[in-house]
C-alpha cells in the first residue's frame, strides 16, 4: 500500500511544512516587460508590457488565440519568452530558481489531476510535492472544495463542477502569491461559479496576484479590478474594469 | 529536495500502477506474446536457434519498454499532469528521474518474468552466472529508460508521439542493445566468458553515465515551452 492510500491521520508526522514560505522568495508585483513569444513564424505575443499588484485580480480578456494561454504559461515559468523579461519582484525567474515555483500557483482548463487517484490522494500528492505538511492542509481543502464525503473516491467518477472545485483546492494548497487561472469558469453551474468567484476575490483581499484568462466576458464583469485586452499577440488596452466591460471590449477587440 | 521530488513522483506512479495494473499487464502480456511468437519462428523439433535467446530476450525487452514508456506519459498527457509536476518548486530534472525509476521498477518486474521464460524456451542457461546477468540486465535497463524517459518526456504533446518515440528511441538505444545482447551471449557461451561479459557491463555503464548525464542536463530546457 502506498502512502497516497492513507489518511493524513495515520501517517507519520512529516517534517518541513513551517518553513516553506520561510525560504520561498515574496513579491508584490509581477512586472512583464517587453515579452514577446514566437512559435516558429507565428508570433503568439508581441511586445506585452503589463504590471500586476498585490490585491489586482486582473482579466487578460481576448478572443480564442489572442496569447492568453501562452502569457499564462509564461507568467508560470512553463513558457519562456523569446525576448523580454517577467520579473517577479526586482528579480527574473532564472535567477530566483525553482524556490519561485513555491509562490506561483496555476488552474488550467486540463485540471492537473490524476483521474485514477483520489481526492484525497492527489491533494496528498501536490502538498507533499510543495513540502508542505499534508496532515494540516488536506482536510481543510477538502473541506473548502466540499468534497468530504467524497474524499476517498477515485477523482475520475467526479462531475466537471467537482473536478474543478479540486482542482482549484490543489492549486491554490500552498498558498500562492501569483494565482494564474486560465479558463477558471468552464463546464461550471451558477453556484460553482459563485464559489470561484468568492475564493478569488477572497484571495485578492487577502494580498494574492489574481489573473484571469478568459473570453467569458459575463464572468469577468464585476469580478476583475483591472483588463488586460489582448488580441492577436498584441496588449491593446491596460485600465481599471468598469461596468459595462462588453460593450469596452466591443470597442477595443471588436466582435463580442 | 530533489530526491524527495524524485521518489514522491515515483511513489505516485507505482500508486496509480497498483490501483489499475493496466501498464504492468499489459507490458507483461506484450513481452511474452513477443517471445512466444520468437520461440515459434526459432524454436525447430524442440531445438532453438544456437545464440538466439540473447537477441530475442532484449528485443523483447525494448519493445516492452517502449510499450510501457508510452503508457506511462500518457497517463501524464491526459489532465497535462506533467506540466503540474513541472510546477513543482524542485529543479525539473527530478520529475525526469522519478519517471526514469518508474519505467526501470517495471521493467525489473517484465525482466523477472521474462528471464525464466527465455530460459525455458531457448534451452539458454541464463542462471549459470546469475550475478552477472542482474547486473547486465540492470545495466542495460538502466541506459534505456534514461534515453526513453527523456524521449517520451519530450514527445508528450506532440500528435505523432506514438510514432515518433520508436523512431527516436531505436536508433539512440542501437548501443545499448549491441552491448546488452553481446554480453549476454558471453554469458550463455559454455563455459561462460566472463571477461567479455564484464567488459560489456562495463560498456553499459560507461553509456549509462553519458546518457543519464545527458538527460538531466537537456530535461529542463525541453521540458521549457
Amino acid at each position: 500500500m502506498s502512502s497516497f492510500d492513507e489518511t493524513p491521520d495515520d501517517r507519520e508526522p512529516v517534517e518541513r511544512s513551517k518553513d516553506v514560505t520561510a525560504v520561498a522568495p515574496d513579491f508584490d508585483a509581477v512586472h512583464v516587460v517587453d515579452v514577446s513569444r514566437h512559435f516558429g513564424r507565428r508570433r503568439a505575443l508581441s511586445r506585452i508590457n503589463l504590471m500586476f499588484r498585490s490585491g489586482d485580480i486582473v482579466g487578460l480578456l481576448g478572443p480564442n488565440g489572442a496569447g492568453k494561454s501562452t502569457l499564462i504559461s509564461v507568467l508560470a515559468t512553463l513558457g519562456r519568452p523569446s525576448s523580454g523579461d517577467v520579473r517577479y519582484g526586482d528579480r527574473t525567474a532564472t535567477q530566483l530558481g525553482p524556490a519561485l515555483r513555491r509562490r506561483l500557483g496555476l488552474l488550467a482548463h486540463e485540471l492537473f489531476l490524476y483521474p485514477e487517484l483520489s481526492a484525497r490522494q492527489n491533494l496528498t500528492f501536490f502538498a507533499e510535492l510543495y513540502g508542505l505538511n499534508a496532515r494540516t492542509v488536506v482536510e481543510p481543502a477538502l473541506e473548502r472544495a466540499g468534497l468530504c464525503d467524497r474524499a476517498d473516491d477515485e477523482v475520475s467518477g467526479f462531475s466537471r463542477g467537482m473536478r474543478q472545485r479540486l482542482a482549484l483546492e490543489r492549486a491554490l494548497l500552498h498558498g500562492p502569491r501569483l494565482v494564474l487561472f486560465d479558463e477558471p469558469f468552464t463546464g461550471l453551474d451558477d453556484r460553482a461559479v459563485g464559489i470561484v468567484s468568492n475564493r478569488l476575490r477572497a484571495l485578492a483581499a487577502a494580498g494574492a496576484i489574481v489573473v484571469v484568462a478568459t473570453h467569458d466576458l459575463d464572468m469577468a464583469d464585476g469580478l476583475v479590478s483591472r483588463i488586460a485586452l489582448i488580441r492577436e499577440g498584441r496588449l491593446l488596452a491596460d485600465e481599471p474594469a468598469a461596468s459595462g466591460l462588453r460593450a469596452r471590449y466591443r470597442g477595443v477587440v471588436g466582435g463580442a | 529536495m530533489f530526491a524527495r521530488t524524485a521518489l514522491l513522483v515515483l511513489r505516485k506512479d507505482f500508486a496509480i500502477e497498483v490501483k489499475s495494473r493496466e501498464i504492468l499487464y499489459t507490458t507483461l502480456l506484450f513481452a511474452v506474446s513477443c517471445v512466444l511468437v520468437f520461440s515459434i519462428a526459432f524454436v525447430k523439433e524442440g531445438e532453438p536457434l544456437e545464440d538466439a535467446a540473447a537477441g530475442i530476450l532484449w528485443i523483447a525487452i525494448e519493445f516492452a519498454g517502449t510499450l510501457a514508456l508510452g503508457r506511462t506519459f500518457e497517463r501524464e498527457r491526459y489532465a497535462e499532469t506533467l506540466r503540474a509536476l513541472l510546477l513543482a518548486p524542485a529543479p525539473r530534472a527530478a520529475v525526469y528521474v522519478g519517471k526514469m525509476l518508474g519505467i526501470l521498477v517495471l521493467l525489473a518486474v517484465v525482466e523477472l518474468l521474462l528471464v525464466p521464460i527465455v530460459a525455458l524456451l531457448f534451452h539458454a542457461p541464463l542462471f549459470a552466472q546469475p550475478f552477472l546477468l542482474v547486473v547486465l540486465l540492470a545495466v542495460g535497463t538502466i541506459g534505456f529508460s534514461a534515453v526513453g524517459a527523456l524521449f517520451a518526456a519530450m514527445l508528450v504533446r506532440a500528435r505523432s508521439r506514438d510514432v515518433m518515440l520508436p523512431i527516436l528511441l531505436y536508433p539512440m538505444t542501437v548501443p545499448v542493445m549491441i552491448a546488452g545482447v553481446r554480453g549476454t551471449s558471453a554469458l550463455l557461451q559454455s563455459p561462460a566468458d566472463t571477461p567479455m561479459a564484464v567488459m560489456w557491463i562495463g560498456m553499459l555503464a560507461a553509456l549509462d553515465v553519458v546518457f543519464i548525464t545527458l538527460a538531466l542536463w537537456a530535461f529542463e530546457p525541453v521540458m521549457t515551452e
